[in-house]
């Protein structure tokens, strides 16, 4: 329903601005334009992205993801510690983080979402601190190799889409920094 | 420097190869198999990625964006932040598929060797759908009481905005 209210708006608000500044033909025209431009958007990223769904497809399967969630689980504990004291929260918590990290996506949520269920197990309908950790770590992007973006540079003519990669990793640690420092400072000053 | 970023992304790929070929992992059907999974998540978003770009073209052709822009600026360059990625940082923590299509557009207008071309697809790499994974996550486990998950997120996205800028600034300036 929200992307309903949202989808409308955004048409609605543009007819009315578009008549008003006099631009209602382009308006017109750029929604012709902006429907068959998605469809070429999709068809030039469309082979860099099977490349990559393939190569995490492998990745998936030779148990690199298991492997790195060994790894993380000590610095999730402390993270994370009221669940820390469950095994299987925790499992299934550092198996979505690492899923993150490699970009399976489609592995991460379903990961992701059974550890949610197991934290919201312990408060029904009001989100303990530690469930908001995993929600806010969820909203904020760990992805090491980011993809998608770099098949559209690379449909754009890019020599080198992947240069970006150290500026994504700065700014990924310090968006996820932040986010961990907001959780660890609401956590204390949150009035419900 | 450059030449290791540049290799990174194949010797990442053939070290995985090597790695999973070494489990005795079916390397070939696991990749194929994989790519026709792209092409179902891309199909799966097509239709998304034209509903939402019609939308966010007449926005743009109706003058709205800018204005909005307009009125944005001086906050926006104090924080420097370039006005022409508004548009993205408003889409971007409510729907992937347009945030995916406006940075196409930034970075396709623009090039992608430029410093707004990059600092779009920085941000795109470095940010995530803040509401629609707030909205599964909770909806998903009956959480009514979001508590301070949202504003928290809201932190994170916007330090992922100001970091984009800035580590562009540095990596590239």
């Amino acid at each position: 329903m929200t992307m309903t209210v949202i989808w409308t708006g955004m048409v609605v608000l543009s007819i009315l601005c578009g008549l008003a500044t006099g631009r209602g033909p382009a308006v017109a025209s750029a929604a012709v334009e902006g429907a068959s431009a998605a469809v070429q958007l999709a068809l030039s990223i469309a082979g860099m992205l099977c490349l990559w769904t393939g190569v995490m497809e492998v990745m998936r399967r030779s148990g690199l993801a298991d492997g790195l969630s060994q790894l993380l689980a000590p610095v999730l504990r402390r993270l994370f510690p009221q669940a820390a004291r469950d095994r299987d929260t925790m499992d299934s918590i550092s198996a979505n983080v690492s899923a993150n990290l490699l970009g399976l996506g489609s592995a991460a949520t379903p990961l992701g979402l059974e550890a949610a269920r197991r934290l919201a197990r312990r408060s029904p309908g009001t989100a303990s601190n530690d469930l908001c950790m995993l929600v806010v770590c969820n909203t904020a992007s760990i992805q090491l190799i980011p993809t998608t973006v770099a098949s559209v540079r690379a449909a754009e003519g890019c020599a080198a889409p992947f240069d970006i990669l150290p500026a994504v990793w700065l700014a990924s640690t310090l968006s996820v920094g932040v986010g961990i420092l907001a959780c660890k400072i609401f956590a204390r000053v949150w009035k419900e | 420097m450059d030449l290791f970023f540049t290799m990174l992304v194949p010797l990442t790929i053939a070290a995985i190869t090597l790695y999973a070929a070494g489990r005795r992992v079916d390397v070939y059907s696991a990749l194929v198999q994989g790519a026709g999974s792209g092409l179902e998540t891309l199909t799966r978003i097509i239709p998304a990625l034209v509903g939402l770009m019609t939308a966010v073209y007449m926005l743009r052709a109706s003058g709205a964006l800018e204005l909005l822009a307009g009125l944005l600026a001086p906050v926006l360059d104090r924080l420097g932040l370039p006005s022409e990625l508004l548009p993205l940082m408003l889409v971007r923590p409510i729907s992937g598929s347009a945030a995916l299509g406006v940075g196409a557009e930034i970075i396709s207008t623009w090039g992608p060797d430029s410093e707004l071309g990059r600092t779009a697809a920085v941000m795109l790499g470095s940010t995530e759908t803040t509401f629609y994974t707030i909205a599964v996550y909770f909806g998903a486990v009956g959480i009514t009481r979001t508590r301070y998950a949202v504003p928290a997120a809201l932190c994170a996205d916007l330090t992922g905005f100001l970091a984009a800028a800035w580590a562009v600034r540095l990596c590239f300036g």
